[in-house]
């Protein structure tokens, strides 16, 4: 990936985006259906948009697939 | 178990912002034991649209982020106010030997910055892109929360885009480069 379009995705903004609360506040229903092998990203697309795009909600959904992962080995 | 979980979620974040050792398992610690606290409080509110254990696991991982961001800040990089445009074309992974190609385009970037943005967005927008403040961190140091500063973000970059759309350095769509 070049600069220029780096730039271009970094400043896309999806209107989709449901933003920082409710992406928090359901993070725990989406993990577990990606955990699950769920389509998660299907069933609520304003929450994929929002972990696409915001680093720290992103790294806490890594970080909780990372504990469902964990407990189960 | 949220002991487990914190260690675990610590361990994995804790050496990109260089903490080891005592240091990053007082961070487990005190995060498994805030995030029991919250648990009990919460508990009423869980309506069994996950696994509780998923719900638990949550706020481990919340609160392992908010120590994460309060310990940015005794070692900061630097200032909240420094502004560092030199950093920006590495940031966007520009080569210097095309900068002919990328310097008009940086530079209509900067103006729409001072131009378009808020005080809020650009000091937002400044610390988060130039000195590579976590936007966690700068919400604790703003008294503000992290919702309020992906917000402040996504406006100032739908406004940033706009404006290089108009001045034609972007696309409508996808970039003019690929």
């Amino acid at each position: 990936m070049n600069g220029w379009t780096a730039l271009d995705r970094f400043l896309h903004t999806d209107p989709r985006d449901v933003g920082c609360a409710e992406a928090m506040d359901m993070l725990h229903v989406y993990a577990d259906l990606v955990a699950a092998g769920v389509r998660a990203e299907e069933r609520y697309l304003g929450i994929a948009a929002h972990l696409r795009a915001c680093g720290p909600c992103g790294e806490d959904f890594e970080g909780l697939l990372a504990a469902i992962a964990g407990e189960a080995s | 178990m949220l002991l487990r979980a914190a260690r675990r979620e610590a361990a994995r974040r804790g050496p990109r912002m260089q903490i080891t050792g005592p240091e990053l398992e007082d961070l487990a610690d005190q995060a498994a034991g805030d995030a029991l606290l919250a648990i009990t409080r919460k508990v009423t509110q869980f309506r069994g649209e996950s696994r509780f254990t998923t719900w638990a696991y949550k706020f481990v991982i919340f609160e392992v982020s908010a120590k994460i961001a309060r310990h940015f800040w005794r070692h900061p990089t630097m200032p909240l106010d420094a502004e560092s445009w030199d950093r920006l074309p590495d940031r966007f992974g520009f080569d210097p030997a095309q900068e002919s190609e990328w310097r008009d385009l940086l530079a209509a970037l900067r103006r729409a910055v001072d131009t378009e943005l808020t005080l809020r967005q650009r000091e937002v927008f400044v610390a988060v892109v130039l000195n590579d403040v976590p936007p966690d961190a700068l919400a604790l140091k703003l008294g503000s929360n992290r919702n309020a500063v992906y917000k402040m973000m996504f406006d100032a970059r739908r406004k940033l885009r706009a404006a290089l759309v108009a001045n034609g350095y972007l696309n409508d769509g996808e970039s003019r480069r690929s």
